[in-house]
């Protein structure tokens, strides 16, 4: 048993988990996912594009990206903290891992809903 | 009150050229690798991608024309291999979240299938959908 001064809040618990449950999600959307695009051959755009048209798909693909860009800023948090000691080069890193993260966000929103 | 856990300096730090890795290492340092690749650059590939696949017919004709060079087919190489390993990787971190395997030879073993598990995913994955 590790002996700790415990003072503080939660942890890190909450990011750990949000982590891993969105790790479930994204797993179960990718097996939704090929199994879907398996069962529309032959792959065309009007294939393509009308799978997209239905709510459901772009609701799903929309909790898709979500997940990573939760699950991406948890882990990209954790390399930055164990590799990049200036304090000031880690937080710029942050930064821009969130401002890319949001830019995903908008992105696919803007794809989705055109 | 006097704690020596508390002392350590914190946060730590790891040399990355000081470490020798076990097989389960390499699963480990191999999963953040792959997973760094998928936030960037893979992530903003796939989404510009999707958006010109979407966008219209010349689109996709386009990204099928694209997808046809040996340069991005080598890129969607990696970027399959990166996504089945980082896949594999996590459903082992998540067995042994739950303490399923935690012992040496089955964290061994494991870390073996997932290593091979993934490059064969990925061979299939890019037989499928690049040649």
């Amino acid at each position: 048993m590790v002996k700790r001064l415990v003072v503080g809040a939660h942890y890190g618990l909450r990011p750990w988990l949000a982590q891993r449950i969105t790790a479930l999600v994204m797993a179960l959307l990718t097996a939704a996912a090929l199994l879907l695009i398996a069962s529309r051959s032959p792959f065309t755009h009007e294939s393509w594009s009308a799978l997209f048209d239905r709510g459901w798909m772009r609701i799903g693909t929309l909790l898709f990206v979500v997940s990573l860009a939760w699950h991406a800023w948890v882990g990209a948090r954790d390399i930055l903290m164990d590799y990049i000691k200036p304090d000031g080069l880690r937080l710029a890193l942050q930064v821009a891992t969130l401002l890319l993260l949001a830019g995903y966000l908008g992105w696919a929103v803007e794809i989705l809903w055109r | 009150m006097s704690s020596t856990a508390a002392h350590k300096p914190r946060p730590k730090y790891l040399n990355l050229a000081q470490i020798r890795l076990p097989l389960p290492g390499w699963v480990s340092i191999l999963h953040r690798i792959s997973g760094a690749l998928l936030v960037f650059p893979f992530t903003a590939w796939l989404l510009y991608l999707l958006d010109l696949s979407l966008a219209s017919e010349a689109g996709f004709r386009t990204i099928q024309g694209y997808l046809a060079l040996p340069l991005v087919k080598g890129g969607m190489l990696v970027l399959i291999w990166a996504y089945c390993h980082h896949l594999c990787a996590g459903v082992r971190f998540l067995l042994l979240d739950l303490n399923k395997g935690i012992e040496l030879r089955p964290a061994r073993a494991s870390s073996a299938a997932v290593l091979v598990v993934s490059l064969a995913l990925t061979a299939i994955f890019a037989g499928l959908l690049l040649w």
